[in-house]
């Protein structure tokens, strides 16, 4: 068996704390207040001492899904990735680039904010793309 | 923030005004509470009796959407006693003469006819507020949250320059980001109008700086806000829709008109966790990673950049965003190929001049807030330390403006929204967590006695809650934290949210909606049913 602990930043709201996820043989077993971080000193509140209960909650989901007969059913990443792709430059071959939007997200890191921005500006040639700054 | 959350601790003076600190930032209500205990005082301005409210010195319950006649009483007093920064206003500001000239429009009395805060308290806080060395302002969404969102923030920035609390220890304005990394994803250009680093896309300097980086044709034309779009999806104009871990059926006013528009979408992807409303209406649902299944960087409400580490693998066939995007542009024919999220970092920082010194080795032992233009510089935690961004601080003198829809004989109640301490915003991950589902398993409207009492309403039952868009029917909870007159609810239970009843009206400039204000009523639910059962 395997223990490790894991330190990282908090997914709730914007104080950026850090925390050590606990993780034994690949599983999520805790959250704990990380004490060097100078913002959160050792600290952490409700939402963030269970930190990692969500993740890897049944309720996720483990499959990409495309609507067949208005119901949403598994498929493979190669099908579900290929129908996006085809179907987004379907409409923007028709429509044009500035008849397709984005939405990027507060929850995911700079990275990937990074890169949906870049996709939706090079590969559409609009700026339609936002996220919930104002929600 | 223009200041960093350590900070707030040594400050005399704490102004907290539409931020339910304790509930939606508890780290940072925890420095407020040892800035009291080191003989800060601390203003609390909320519509209602917020815990803050408890410790405060003053807490006042301004009327919802009044904020901006409130700061214009104070700066009124600050002015009328001589108790601004002369020195500071004199050197770094600019714009002073209109301020001073509409600021006389708002004399103690009158603006306590607005807020409904008595004319001495108004004084009391401005005194207090002006007569500390160094004082911070803390604001969240009941602030921003309203059609004169931007008047709200600009009257803040005038009180600040007003007492020179800008670019000094201990003092600032410093809106608290409700999201992890809302405000790295403004950082890194997921705007309608800015490239990252929000360098702006009607600059030609600007587009042709990306388009010699990113090899290829960029639009120099502003695009679409998250509410523009969805108005787009119903005329038609817009398409095709991409939506990466947002939930906008959740957290977007008027959620009918949401559906709608989402539904009239001739292709909706969506990349998330769990399957949200908002999934349940896609095309083609992509399952991306959480923040314990990737490595990147998040940016926090005090611009520090700070690392997400991988601790476990994604579930199932789940992938992390990042690749997703690489994988979906290298389909739609342009090749995406980056290794490592520090490999794209390495790009952020080449490409975003506030970024520029940052790389994954430098955060390593504890983040760092930009602006960080080089490898050799420290960080920023103090912005406009000698100089603001444009050079002088502008004064905007604003008068006060009425929130867009007001109570009347079919609808005499006000809502106002917030969250929940276990809840975290559309409750994707937060009821999908035991131990917090557990503290808060349903949601409920917050009723002051007097309106429950005249509505034959008992504290626990079911009431129907009716605005303009639609109806929810919810627990009442009877409470005196509120005033008569006005209701509370969250938005984190989808299966009765208050996002049905909310006012899509936008600020003109920022185009946020007005969730913080909309005339709704309550009805006893037994007699709706007995009602409906008569006909």
């Amino acid at each position: 068996m395997e223990l490790n602990y894991v330190r990282t930043t908090c997914p709730y709201c914007g104080c950026g704390c850090e925390m050590l996820l606990e993780v034994l043989d690949g599983k999520l077993l805790g959250t704990f207040p990380a004490k060097t971080n100078p913002m959160n000193q050792g600290k952490l509140c409700i939402k963030g001492w269970n930190a990692h209960e969500f993740v890897q909650s049944p309720e996720r989901l483990t499959k990409p899904l495309i609507r067949k007969n208005g119901e949403l059913v598994e498929v493979s990443w190669d099908e579900a990735l290929d129908f996006t792709a085809s179907k987004l430059k379907e409409i923007k071959d028709a429509h044009g680039g500035d008849s397709v939007a984005f939405l990027t997200s507060a929850k995911c890191t700079n990275e990937e904010n990074y890169l949906l921005q870049k996709f939706c500006r090079i590969g559409f040639g609009t700026n339609n793309i936002d996220h919930c700054a104002r929600l | 923030m223009t200041n960093s959350i350590a900070e707030i601790e040594d400050s005399q003076c704490v102004f907290v005004i539409g931020s339910n600190t304790t509930v939606a930032h508890p780290l940072v209500a925890h420095r407020i509470y040892r800035a009291k205990a080191k003989g800060a005082k601390v203003i609390v301005a909320d519509p209602r009796r917020i815990h803050l409210a408890s410790i405060a010195d003053i807490h006042v319950s301004q009327n919802l959407g009044s904020d901006v006649a409130l700061v214009n009483g104070m700066m009124n007093v600050i002015l009328s006693k001589g108790l601004h920064d002369k020195a500071f206003v004199e050197e770094r500001t600019e714009g002073f003469d209109a301020l001073q000239e509409m600021v006389k429009n708002y004399p103690p009395e009158r603006a306590a006819e607005i807020t409904g805060i008595s004319a001495e308290d108004i004084v009391r806080m401005a005194e207090t507020y002006a007569g500390a060395e160094a004082a911070s302002i803390l604001y969240t969404m009941g602030i921003t949250q309203h059609t004169h969102g931007v008047d709200n923030v600009k009257s803040l920035a005038n009180l600040a320059m007003l007492t020179g609390n800008l670019g000094k220890y201990g003092a600032g304005v410093n809106p608290l980001r409700g999201q992890n990394n809302v405000q790295g994803a403004c950082d890194m250009g997921g705007l309608p109008n800015v490239y990252p680093a929000y360098q702006v896309v009607t600059d030609a300097g600007n587009k042709q700086k990306f388009e010699d980086a990113w090899q290829a044709k960029l639009s120099d034309r502003v695009g679409y806000t998250v509410m523009e779009m969805m108005h787009g999806l119903e005329d038609g104009s817009l398409k095709g829709m991409v939506i990466l871990g947002e939930n906008p059926v959740g957290s977007d006013p008027d959620t009918t008109h949401v559906k709608h528009a989402l539904e009239s979408a001739e292709f909706l992807a969506v990349i998330d966790i769990f399957l949200t409303d908002t999934a349940k209406l896609a095309h083609v649902v992509l399952p991306g990673a959480s923040y314990a299944e990737k490595d990147g960087t998040f940016s926090n409400t005090e611009r520090k950049v700070l690392r997400v580490r991988k601790a476990v693998e994604p579930v199932g066939e789940s992938k992390p965003d990042w690749q997703i995007i690489c994988e979906l542009s290298t389909r739609f024919g342009l090749p995406m190929a980056y290794s490592s999220p520090s490999e794209i970092f390495d790009e952020i920082a080449k490409v975003a001049p506030s970024y520029g010194g940052l790389s994954y080795e430098r955060i390593e032992a504890c983040g760092i807030p930009w602006p960080c233009p080089s490898p050799d510089h420290p960080g920023t935690p103090i912005l406009h330390k000698d100089r603001f961004t444009r050079g002088k601080g502008l004064f905007h003198a604003i008068e006060y403006r009425p929130p867009d829809e007001l109570i009347d004989d079919e609808f005499p109640l006000q809502l106002t929204t917030g969250r929940y301490f276990p809840h975290y915003h559309t409750g994707t991950m937060t009821r999908n967590s035991p131990t917090l589902h557990a503290e808060m398993p349903e949601g409920h409207v917050e009723i002051n006695q007097e309106d429950a009492s005249r509505l034959g309403l008992k504290d626990r039952e079911q009431a129907r809650i009716v605005s303009r868009r639609g109806e929810i029917v919810s627990k009442v909870i009877v409470t005196d934290s509120i005033d008569p007159g006005m209701v509370f609810m969250s938005f984190h239970f989808m299966e009765a949210n208050a996002n049905v009843l909310t006012n899509p009206a936008l600020d003109p400039i920022c185009k946020i909606p007005e969730y913080k204000v909309c005339a709704v009523r309550v009805e006893k639910l037994e007699q709706v049913q007995a009602a409906a059962a008569a006909e």
